[in-house]
């Protein structure tokens, strides 16, 4: 069985496992990472959002033999550690996140929170402050309908970034 | 079918003088008496026994014209409350000896919010911080029998009570043991945030003192004079609280049942039939499939092939080579035209015949809609021939335990069920399919299983908010409505997860006459008219199809109300009269009244708006709450023609503003997030959320297919006020949605100029390309790397 490499929240890690396996699997399954939740697995839902080497994707539809032994892959776990400059050493966006009280049940929230930190820099690269028509592009479902808490946490979070 | 007609309101009035109920409505702390009882532990650990008495409850004021009716006196809540009361077991609080406190709640957290309302309480009354309260949740507890159910927004009304005097009780025994400590009298103690202060200003902490207090034997112990604090008092309770697990949640270390590892229990999914309650024949290739890289094991069980493998992607891969022979499901000749047609014919006629001119008439269609949450149902099963452990979130958890007991013909105390936290439930877990499913294939494999439903499986084959027609017809006379009939007709909705057999064991004092089902039982006491309209009559009519159905949040009230406040619009029209103006000569409850003019006034009801823009309002009474909704919509053709890829659109609801009175609410904080959870939700009913029933088979299988709110549909601007006028807590979980859902019906008939009188609005037309009946999961794309930002 082939094994893969890759950088998981700073740390390099090998797996054992047939090539074709979603990173998500990879992650939830055999590393045992729980942070990205699985939600469709059609790359829909938005639920198991995490970081590759800085910009977002969904690892529910990357076989995990795409991935580089250089790859960064950071999941929430690991978000704090790439901005540690919120309270508590949590990164500002989960400050953000604690402030507004955005969650309900939680399960979307990792995905939400990796979307909005990702979101927040591009528009910080492309000089621009985040507006309702950015928020309304973004697709991650929150079945509780905590949106227009999440909207305000990113206003909030990126004033802080 | 056999339809009941009762004149529910003259009937019920001779039974219930609401004069008789003058003192029912004081706080909710003296309506019941309990039992103390120290616990013999290594640290302090208190119990309480709870006995809850019915008490009456005041009905609508004085100026009635419509009788009271069912719901008004004796709601849902009301009904589990004394369903409990032979059976209520103990629920214990523990003072730790680093001085916190734990507490496993018999209620189940899905996102409510209810954890951190119950740590409140105890935070509260035994003078503590919140953060230094622990709360778990129980496992199944056969010996509270039915006082284990999570529903019917009951949770802080069943719990408030119990959990406040455990609290106090725990207090009292750490001031006791520091009293013999000082050799004082307790009289003389105070305490402050987790310490016992002695007049000498001498402090000893909790965690002191609860070894101190703690018990060698279990004895009973009177429970001290229970003091409700004045709301003034309060130091925690009524002061927004941010979530107990929110620092969880945001660092991805919050655990839910998906999340749960159980040494060998790999993960397991079910290639399911292609249509609803289809069942194998035979499997075709199962040494195939075995051979495929992962897989371990492929059994047929009752609803599919269950599939185990050492990741859930490779049970992915496998439903997609299997080869299954299918027998036919339950509803293969059934599609939405074909379900409408028999609600249709199974409609009973009015008891009022139309009078011409003096009849406004309307009548709704509520299209299928899926209520699954988003953590897909799964289930943890460890079963060997002896015993079985399951984990799973489970609303009612002691059903769950007997029905899996006798699926596995062994004895209950032989069967551990563990309540997990859920991502969500919004009805869902009320039954426990996928635990059952979990303890079939566990035992037919005879290895543990972690099975978990794909997205596609739990719009096809979970459950859903079934099918119906709402008609209303209304007769008026010299300006004023006379007769009010509400005839909703649905495909049956399943109570079968034990609130039928609360009611049942109850029935005998439910102030309803006569032999209503269950489900006739629920809409009467959930759905009420809060207007003065007459002679009222609001009736049920379920048509035994099979599919699988469930409450979904708010059950009932979201098409019931919508449909009435459609036609009250209709009428207020009629009347020459403002919607509002109508509202406020019509309704009957004073809180009513005073919500919707809060929401008139703060919401600037019947400012000029745009063209193709309009207001709604609507309001709602239930769970002893009230509350009004206020809406503006966008029905500009540059809005509802936007674009978003694989996304709906359509009119888009710029603002909401919810007025809301709980009674007395715990955590403001909390509430709003509830009633901001069910705008979205009733937005999704009217505008976007349906399920499409086609040959046995509903083609929504992502969420790019049911439309559920997104950002692209959220308002911007939701505004929740929160008026407190009692010191009893109320339902919060289920409150906003069916106000939500009419106001935006509503605004949207006053925007387009045409009522709508079939939902969502969308319905319709099929915007989504559907994916094939088999394989019943599809394949998760290998693209998602050209999608980066």
């Amino acid at each position: 069985m082939p094994t893969y490499t890759f950088i998981l929240n700073d740390n390099q890690v090998s797996v054992d496992c047939d090539g074709n396996v979603r990173l998500l699997w990879v992650l939830r399954d055999i590393l045992g990472v729980t942070g990205p939740k699985y939600g469709c697995g059609l790359r829909v839902c938005r639920a198991c959002t995490c970081h590759i080497n800085g910009l977002a994707f969904n690892p529910c539809s990357v076989p995990v033999s795409q991935i580089k032994p250089t790859d960064k892959i950071t999941t929430i776990e690991g978000l704090a550690a790439t901005d540690p400059t919120g309270e508590n050493g949590l990164h500002p966006m989960q400050e953000a996140w604690l402030k507004k009280d955005v969650a309900q049940c939680g399960y979307c929230q990792p995905g939400q929170i990796m979307t909005a930190v990702a979101l927040v820099k591009e528009l910080q690269s492309e000089g621009r402050e985040v507006t309702d028509a950015d928020l309304d592009k973004i697709r991650n479902i929150c079945r509780c309908g905590t949106y227009y808490r999440i909207r305000e946490a990113i206003k909030a979070g990126a004033k802080n970034m | 079918m056999a339809v009941r007609l009762t004149e529910r309101g003259f009937s019920l009035a001779a039974h219930h003088d609401p004069s008789d109920n003058s003192d029912a409505q004081s706080s909710g702390l003296d309506r019941r008496r309990f039992l103390g009882f120290l616990i013999a532990a290594p640290t302090l650990a208190v119990g309480v026994q709870f006995i809850p008495g019915l008490a009456g409850r005041q009905a609508a004021d004085a100026s009635i014209i419509t009788p009271p009716e069912p719901e008004e006196i004796f709601d849902l809540g009301d009904a589990q409350d004394l369903a409990a009361a032979p059976t209520a077991g103990l629920i214990t609080v523990v003072v730790n000896p680093d001085g916190t406190a734990s507490f496993a709640a018999i209620r189940t957290e899905v996102g409510q919010g209810m954890t951190t309302a119950i740590a409140m309480i105890i935070a509260e009354y035994l003078d503590i911080e919140v953060h230094q309260v622990s709360i778990t949740l129980a496992d199944a507890r056969p010996e509270l029998l039915l006082n284990q159910l999570t529903g019917g927004s009951n949770s802080m009304r069943s719990q408030y009570t119990p959990t406040a005097n455990a609290a106090q009780l725990a207090k009292q025994q750490l001031v006791a043991a520091a009293a013999r400590k000082w050799n004082v009298s307790p009289s003389a103690l105070r305490t402050a945030s987790g310490t016992v202060i002695h007049p000498d200003g001498r402090k000893a902490g909790y965690g002191e003192l609860a070894t101190l207090a703690a018990v060698t034997k279990t004895r009973r112990v009177a429970l001290p004079e229970f003091k409700a604090k004045d709301r003034a008092e309060f130091r925690i309770l009524g002061h927004p609280t941010p979530r107990i697990d929110a620092y969880d949640i945001v660092t991805g270390q919050k655990t839910f049942c998906t999340d749960i590892q159980v040494p060998g229990a790999l993960p397991t999914m079910v290639a399911r039939p292609p249509t609803i309650n289809g069942t194998v024949v035979s499997v075709n290739n199962t040494e195939a499939i075995l051979a495929m890289p992962g897989i371990t094991d492929v059994v047929p069980i009752s609803t599919g092939v269950a599939i185990r493998g050492q990741t859930h992607g490779q049970c992915i891969d496998a439903i997609q080579k299997i080869k299954v022979t299918w027998g036919p499901g339950t509803v293969d000749s059934y599609s939405d035209s074909t379900v409408l047609s028999a609600l249709v014919a199974a409609e009973p006629p009015f008891l009022v015949p139309p009078v011409g001119d003096l009849t406004t008439e309307g009548a709704f269609t509520f299209y299928f809609a899926s209520n699954t949450p988003l953590e897909p149902d799964n289930a943890i099963a460890v079963v060997t021939p002896t015993s079985a452990e399951i984990w799973s979130c489970l609303k009612v958890p002691i059903d769950a335990l007997q029905d899996i007991a006798i699926q596995l013909d062994l004895p209950q105390d032989a069967v551990t069920v563990h309540v997990a936290e859920g991502g969500g439930s919004f009805g869902r877990h009320l039954f426990h399919d996928a635990a059952t499913e979990a303890v079939e294939a566990a035992q037919k494999i005879g290895k543990p299983v972690h099975l978990m439903w794909s997205r596609t499986d739990t719009f096809r084959q979970g459950r859903t908010h079934p099918m119906a027609i709402s008609r209303v017809q209304a007769t008026t006379l010299l300006g004023n409505v006379v007769t009010y009939q509400q005839y909703h007709t649905d495909v049956q909705t399943s109570f079968s997860h034990g609130l039928g057999e609360i009611l049942t064991a109850t029935a005998a004092s439910l102030p309803i006459v006569g032999n209503f089902t269950f489900a006739e039982t629920i809409f009467l006491l959930s759905q009420s008219s809060p207007y003065n309209f007459g002679v009222t009559t609001q009736l049920l009519n379920e048509i035994p199809l099979e599919f699988n159905t469930g409450s979904m949040r708010n059950i009932y009230s979201p098409n019931a109300v919508t449909a009435e406040e459609l036609i009250v619009d209709q009428l207020a029209a009629q009347f020459g009269q403002d919607p509002v103006a109508f509202r406020q000569a019509f309704l009957k409850d004073s809180r009513v009244l005073a919500v919707l003019n809060k929401a008139a006034e703060v919401g600037n009801w019947g400012k000029t708006m745009p063209a193709h823009c309009a207001q709604g309002i609507a309001v709602h009474s239930e769970y002893q709450a009230a509350v009004a909704v206020l809406v503006e919509i966008n029905c500009t053709p540059q809005v509802v023609n936007r674009k978003v890829h694989n996304g709906y659109t359509g009119p888009r609801v710029t603002k909401v503003l919810v007025v809301a009175d709980p009674g007395f609410c715990i955590n403001p904080l909390g509430f709003e997030a509830q009633m901001i959870g069910g705008v979205e939700d009733g937005i999704g009913l009217a505008l976007t959320a349906s399920m499409h029933l086609q040959n046995g088979l509903f083609l929504e299988g992502s969420w790019d297919n049911f439309f559920y709110t997104r950002e692209w549909n959220t308002p911007p601007d939701i505004q929740v006020i929160i008026t407190n006028t009692s010191s009893s807590p109320s339902g919060a979980g289920e409150l906003a949605v069916a106000p939500t859902f009419a106001a935006v019906a509503c605004a949207y008939a006053r925007a387009t100029g045409t009522m709508p009188t079939s939902f969502p609005i969308n319905h319709g037309t099929l915007g989504f390309t559907p994916y094939p009946a088999e394989p019943s999961t599809p394949q998760s794309p290998t693209d998602g790397l050209k999608y980066t930002f």
